[in-house]
């Protein structure tokens, strides 16, 4: 808890522009290795590596000394009540974000597919794919040839097969998680430490379990259903959707863990505990997310 | 925890750092806030350089200077630069130097995190200008970047743009997070919402768009990386995508984006034409409501920018009604100018002249965005010149000299020495001149069917071109008159005082000028005073 | 703002000039009180600033003035919007393909189709020839319309989006790949119109205009009977023994025409972006993938399928020209491509 009043500004840091400096490599890093896929020897990766190292060492050492400035008390509740709000923003961030892919699906489903099969305003333009018929979901393409559609699809079978379907148990891990990251922070703010970490342990293995049943489900996928990112527009959505939504389980996963072990090490006591009520907002925020994405994705 | 830390309290009160390491490592807004304008200042020119290659190009009928492949390359980077590397970080500069001080806070709320947002925005620019000397060439599709040019008919550099794209985001993200919390978290006490400087109202608000936009259109970008490289269609008929989608999501921030580089503007404005009108500023609270509405109008009018692409008449109608309720707030806010200046006792300052210049400049640019905003009207402006005129009337005149009066108000302030008045004015008739000179026949040259992003043009066109290209010369050579002064001023300039203007109120003129490199290290409390803007 | 050669251009024109004075009159107001704020109030000694800050009154009032002009405007131009969009069958329906950068005119009742290229030559614009009055604006081949009859537009692209504007129509639709918009006009003038392409579509998108020729009912019944024997020659033309000049000196034409704005006039291209034809090893020994380059095109790259575009005489006659031209013959084997090879291999397709 915080024992100074005055709002700590620290005078320099060499963090940030290593940081941009990792930043600036991710880019040239990035943008190389994407430039050579296909092509037979480059070593671009090793740039693009590299700038994960720098980010990643940066990173763990910004949020150390954070720690340590907060264990000395050199933060003030203004202070804190700063990085409420930081996170709090940076989750509506990617609210927007994800916002932008679902528009996308939103606007396919609704316009550019039915206007392809000849339904709706612009049925006229049927007459360029005159073999398209406007499904959703979109198994067979306007240009099938160079998008060879899905063989079958991820959409729920029906009420009574519901076990055999594995956004089931997916949704069901998620939502359990949150509930368990509730009980996990409750624990800690009456004291109850191990509570408190038994039940983070739980929510973390959760976590992993989800990221292993979409591993399997995108394997699935692959192999056996013909559904690719290249498969057409449902593909597209289906991939594009469940990847960046599993990328931020990984990471909440990932946060989760850390706090986790610091739990185990004793870090946060019953009042001062922000960095695990941040991850656990971000597990919520995920958790939303994830309820959403089965509603338009996979149900209907 | 209770332990008292050493050493925290010694480095608190000295000055900055000597060298370059200061301005590598600042956590200081001030010090954050003039890399920020100083960045903008640089990109400016090299910008308005690119701008200068453009008008040379279309002086003359015929192929003058350069190759179609690389006008096309000129024009998307002016454009994208002049947008993302001009005015957005010239705001966010200004915004440090004056949101801590004008609300009493000792600094930004997560320092360090100001001085990330700012040093990736060099590496995102040096990326995006490394471009043109890598193969292929640089992004040659326009600042709106419209898939498939930009998808699967860009040059192999498109990489590079999409992942500069995504940092500078990040920068603007972290950058609204910041202002945000600050503005939210560190008032002085007895400042309350309805209290702020008009300045920082403009800003809360611009954040929040910023936060609300950016990351839609890192989505963006993100869609276009999977269709050029991981086989998706989002933009691909074939695969039952829409090329169009990608407009409608580049708008949704597009247009926002457009507000968020004239907000910052009206709040500096206000606060110049009060002081120089010595009389309170008219119907405060009727400024703060106007920008929230603009700003929550603004996510409901992306279409009026498609009304060609063959929208349902639905969409037309609806995008073209929500575009024209913008005037009212915007007319709200013009209205209040004037009345500002009504019975006041008016001086003309430099600042006070480009203020005047920009209320005037930006209503010619407002009205004939309320004519673009008309659908059917629309159809024979789209892509001509005409639009190019709008949008350089509100954000040359409009934006770019909002932030010269800015520079001009609050120089003395930061620096502590005054400007050459004389110099500054004749720097404003120039720029005032040749603004119009160079904007006003892109009007006729539009009405008169000239598309935009051509580098070569029917003889008809020929005659207005050439003043347009005179015109766009004198307002680049005037420009460099605005470095000599604002130079002179730091080298050579008389000391300012504290108030430095005679009409100016806000906490940053209590401060001395320069400001001490910490400031408000304890809160002021204005229980008892006023301190609107 | 040209006023149009029919009904619905002459609205949008009379709309345009409405809103425009609407916006005169209240920018003059705005500069004029501006001006008179200046020149009254400036700071004069002993003269102290009034201190109102605000008048909820006046206010609202203006508030309420702005919202009765945007009314004022709404009004006609919903109903103009409304007829522009209507959406009826013309009683000629034309599919307009843009592609970079050209653009296709395809009769739907008739079967004729055919391309329409910029005419300008390269002299003129690169100020060595002199430039005439329609610089950059004249095609080799108009669109032909005919009066008096509702002509509809489909509108659609081949590689990235284009826009097919004629001012004096007040029609400007944007050409999307994989999507058709429509639009139409009804001139009752007969005369040649001009426009040019409106969304960015790549290098030379300022060379893509439009040109379209109204006719009256026989003239455009002719040009269309002119069209269908032009392909039944054309047809008859595979079958004739060509010789190697001739085909060179008509493949020069072909390449000056359809290839010089990528593979220039040298052949030497613009690397990386298009390649250079002179020296290239399909060009010089690999006449098969040069057919199949000609009438497949690149998927992916600017190179398209020119099928279409030119007959078999002109496919054959363009290769055979790079084949021997800028020393290709003597580096490479020599070969030409006669129209027969290109007939057989549409033939082999089918
Ligand atoms: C700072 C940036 C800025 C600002 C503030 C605006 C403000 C407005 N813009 Fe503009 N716009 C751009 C930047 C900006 N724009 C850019 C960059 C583009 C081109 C992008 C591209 O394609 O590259 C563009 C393009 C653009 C288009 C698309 C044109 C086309 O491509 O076909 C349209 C169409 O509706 C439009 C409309 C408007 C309107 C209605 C406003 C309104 O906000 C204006 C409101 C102001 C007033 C109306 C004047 C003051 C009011 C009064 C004095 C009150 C009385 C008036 C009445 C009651 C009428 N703009
Ligand atoms: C805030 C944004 C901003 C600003 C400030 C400007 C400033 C200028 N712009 Fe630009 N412009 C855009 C935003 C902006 N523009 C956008 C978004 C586009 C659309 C891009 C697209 O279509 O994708 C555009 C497009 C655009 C075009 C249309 C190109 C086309 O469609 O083909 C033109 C043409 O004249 C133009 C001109 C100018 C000029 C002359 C200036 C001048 O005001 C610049 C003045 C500044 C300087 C000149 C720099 C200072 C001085 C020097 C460098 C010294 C050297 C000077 C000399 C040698 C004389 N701009
Ligand atoms: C719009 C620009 C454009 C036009 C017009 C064009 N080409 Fe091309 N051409 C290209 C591009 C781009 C490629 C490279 C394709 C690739 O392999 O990626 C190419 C490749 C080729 C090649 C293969 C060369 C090699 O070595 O790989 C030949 C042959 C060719 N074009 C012939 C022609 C002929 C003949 C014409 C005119 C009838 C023509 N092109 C018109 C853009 C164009
Ligand atoms: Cu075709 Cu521009
Ligand atoms: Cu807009």
């Amino acid at each position: 808890m915080s024992s100074d009043s005055s709002y700590y500004v620290p005078e320099s840091s060499k963090l940030p522009i290593f940081m941009a400096f990792g930043l600036l490599l991710f880019v040239l890093g990035a943008g190389s290795t994407i430039n050579d896929l296909g092509k037979e020897s480059s070593n671009s990766y090793i740039l693009l590596m590299t700038s994960f190292a720098v980010i990643w060492g940066v990173m763990f050492v910004w949020f150390s000394n954070v720690i340590n400035e907060n264990n000395k008390g050199m933060y003030s509740d203004q202070l804190n009540q700063s990085f409420v709000w930081g996170m709090a923003w940076f989750i509506f961030s990617e609210v927007m974000f994800f916002f932008a892919f679902f528009l996308a699906l939103g606007y396919v489903r609704m316009f550019s597919v039915p206007w392809l099969g000849g339904e709706g305003e612009k049925a006229i333009t049927n007459i360029l794919w005159p073999a398209f018929e406007a499904t959703w979901p979109v198994m067979v393409t306007p240009d099938n040839e160079t998008f060879p559609g899905a063989e079958k699809n991820m959409n729920m079978p029906g009420i009574t097969k519901l076990h055999t379907w594995l956004p089931f148990w997916n949704t069901l891990c998620l939502v359990t998680s949150s509930g368990t990251i509730a009980l996990a922070e409750a624990a800690l703010k009456k004291g109850k430490r191990a509570a408190f970490k038994s039940w983070m342990v739980v929510t973390i293995s959760l976590g992993f379990i989800f990221v292993f049943l979409q591993g399997l489900e995108y394997y699935e996928a692959y192999a056996h259903m013909g559904l690719t990112l290249g498969a057409g527009i449902y593909g597209t959505t289906f991939f594009l959707l469940t990847g960046f939504h599993g990328f931020h389980v990984c990471l909440g996963a990932i946060i989760l863990t850390i706090m986790t072990i610091r739990g185990f090490g004793g870090a946060f006591s019953e009042h001062d505990h922000f960095g695990l009520a941040a991850g656990s907002w971000y597990w919520h925020f995920v958790d939303v997310v994830w309820i959403l994405l089965v509603l338009v994705v996979y149900v209907f | 925890m209770s332990a008292v830390i050493e050493g925290h309290h010694d480095d608190h009160h000295h000055g900055p750092a000597k060298g370059i390491t200061r301005w590598l490592y600042t956590t200081n807004h001030k010090d954050i806030g003039s890399l920020y304008l100083w960045f903008s200042f640089i990109m400016l020119f090299i910008g308005g350089a690119m701008a200068m290659v453009i008008r040379a190009e279309l002086f003359e009928p015929g192929s003058q200077i350069v190759s179609p492949e690389f006008y096309n390359q000129m024009v998307t980077n002016h454009g994208l630069i002049m947008v993302f590397g001009v005015i957005m970080p010239a705001f966010v500069g200004l915004a440090n130097w004056l949101i801590p001080m004008q609300i009493g806070a000792p600094d930004m709320a997560l320092p360090r995190l100001n001085n990330l947002s700012f040093w990736i925005l060099p590496a995102a620019f040096g990326v995006l200008l490394a471009t043109f000397f890598m193969e292929g060439g640089a992004p040659n599709f326009g600042w709106t970047f419209y898939a498939p040019l930009s998808t699967e008919y860009a040059p192999p550099t498109v990489t590079y743009f999409i992942f500069a794209v995504h940092i500078m985001g990040a920068s603007s993200i972290m950058g609204s997070i910041n202002v945000i919390t600050t503005i939210l978290n560190m008032r002085a006490p007895g400042m309350t919402l309805m209290k702020m400087p008009l300045f920082v109202w403009s800003w809360l608000i611009t954040a929040y768009l910023l936060i609300a936009v950016m990351p839609v259109l890192a989505g963006a970008v993100t869609m276009m990386l999977m269709d050029i490289h991981f086989g998706t269609s989002f933009f691909k008929a074939g695969g039952g995508g829409d090329p169009v989608l990608f407009q409608h999501i580049f708008w949704f921030f597009g247009h926002p984006e457009v507000y968020i580089m004239i907000l910052p503007a009206f709040g500096i404005v206000s606060h110049i034409i009060e002081t120089f009108s010595r009389k309170p500023i008219f119907g405060y609270d009727s400024m703060v409501y106007a920008i929230a509405s603009i700003a929550l109008l603004s996510f409901v009018v992306w279409a009026h920018h498609m009304f060609t692409v063959g929208m349902p008449i639905a969409g037309e109608l609806f995008f073209m009604y929500s575009t024209m309720l913008i005037a009212i707030p915007t007319g709200v806010k013009v209205f209040n100018w004037l009345s500002t200046m009504f019975k006041g006792s008016l001086t003309f300052e430099t600042p006070m002249l480009f203020a005047i210049a920009f209320v005037a400049l930006f209503t010619i640019g407002g009205l004939s965005g309320l004519m673009l905003a008309i659908a059917p009207a629309d159809f024979q402006y789209h892509d001509t010149y005409f639009v190019v005129a709008h949008f350089h009337y509100v954000l040359v005149p409009g934006a770019l000299f909002s932030i010269i009066a800015a520079v001009y108000y609050w120089l003395p302030k930061w620096t502590g020495y005054m400007y050459d008045e004389f110099m500054g004015k004749t720097h404003f008739w120039l720029s005032f001149v040749s603004v119009n000179l160079t904007f006003f026949p892109m009007h006729f040259v539009g009405l008169a069917g000239m598309p935009r992003r051509i580098p070569d043009y029917a003889m008809q066109f020929a005659d207005y071109n050439m003043i347009v290209s005179v015109g766009a010369f004198l307002f680049g050579l005037s420009q460099l008159l605005f470095l000599y002064v604002v130079l002179k001023a730091i080298i050579y300039g008389k000391k300012a005082t504290g108030q430095v203007w005679e009409g100016a109120k806000g906490l940053e003129w209590t401060l001395d000028s320069p400001p001490a490199y910490h400031t408000f290290e304890t809160p002021p409390n204005l229980e008892a005073g006023e301190a609107k803007g | 703002m040209t006023p149009g050669v029919n009904a619905i251009a002459q609205e949008i024109f009379g709309l345009h000039m409405t809103i425009f004075w609407i916006c005169v009159v209240i920018g003059a107001l705005v500069l004029g009180f501006m001006v008179f704020l200046i020149i009254k109030y400036r700071k004069k000694e002993g003269v102290d600033p009034a201190d109102f800050d605000d008048n909820p009154k006046l206010e609202l009032t203006w508030t309420i003035l702005f919202a009765v002009i945007l009314v004022g405007m709404a009004i006609p131009a919903t109903t103009t919007m409304i007829k522009a969009y209507d959406d009826e069958e013309g009683d000629i329906n034309i599919l307009i393909t843009g592609h970079q950068w050209k653009w296709q005119y395809e009769y739907m009742e008739d079967e004729v189709s055919f391309f329409s290229n910029l005419l300008t030559s390269l002299d003129a614009r690169n100020n060595i020839a002199p430039k005439t009055e329609n610089y950059l604006l004249e095609v080799d081949e108009p669109l032909v319309i005919p009066v008096n009859k509702r002509v509809r537009f489909l509108i659609t692209a081949n590689d990235v989006i284009h826009s097919w504007w004629v001012p004096d129509f007040a029609v400007k639709q944007d050409a999307i790949p994989g999507f058709i918009n429509t639009a139409w006009t009804y001139v009752d003038e007969p005369g040649v119109y001009r426009g040019q392409c409106t969304e960015l579509c790549g290098v030379y998108h300022g060379y893509m205009p439009i040109v379209v020729k109204a006719v009256s009912d026989s003239e455009y019944k002719d040009f269309i009977q002119g069209k269908r024997d032009l392909k039944a020659q054309q047809a008859l033309l595979t079958e004739k023994l060509w010789e190697t000049d001739e085909l060179f000196a008509i493949g020069e034409e072909v390449y000056l025409k359809n290839c010089v704005a990528c593979h220039q006039v040298n052949g030497a291209g613009i690397p990386p972006v298009f390649p250079a034809l002179a020296g290239s090893e399909i060009v010089m020994n690999d006449k098969g993938r040069q057919v199949e380059i000609l009438m497949e095109g690149v998927q992916g790259a600017a190179m398209q399928s020119y099928a279409e575009q030119l007959t078999e005489v002109e496919i054959a006659a363009v290769i055979t020209y790079t084949r021997k031209a800028w020393g290709n013959d003597a580096g490479g084997d020599g070969e030409i491509v006669v129209p027969k090879e290109i007939l057989d291999y549409k033939n082999n397709k089918l």
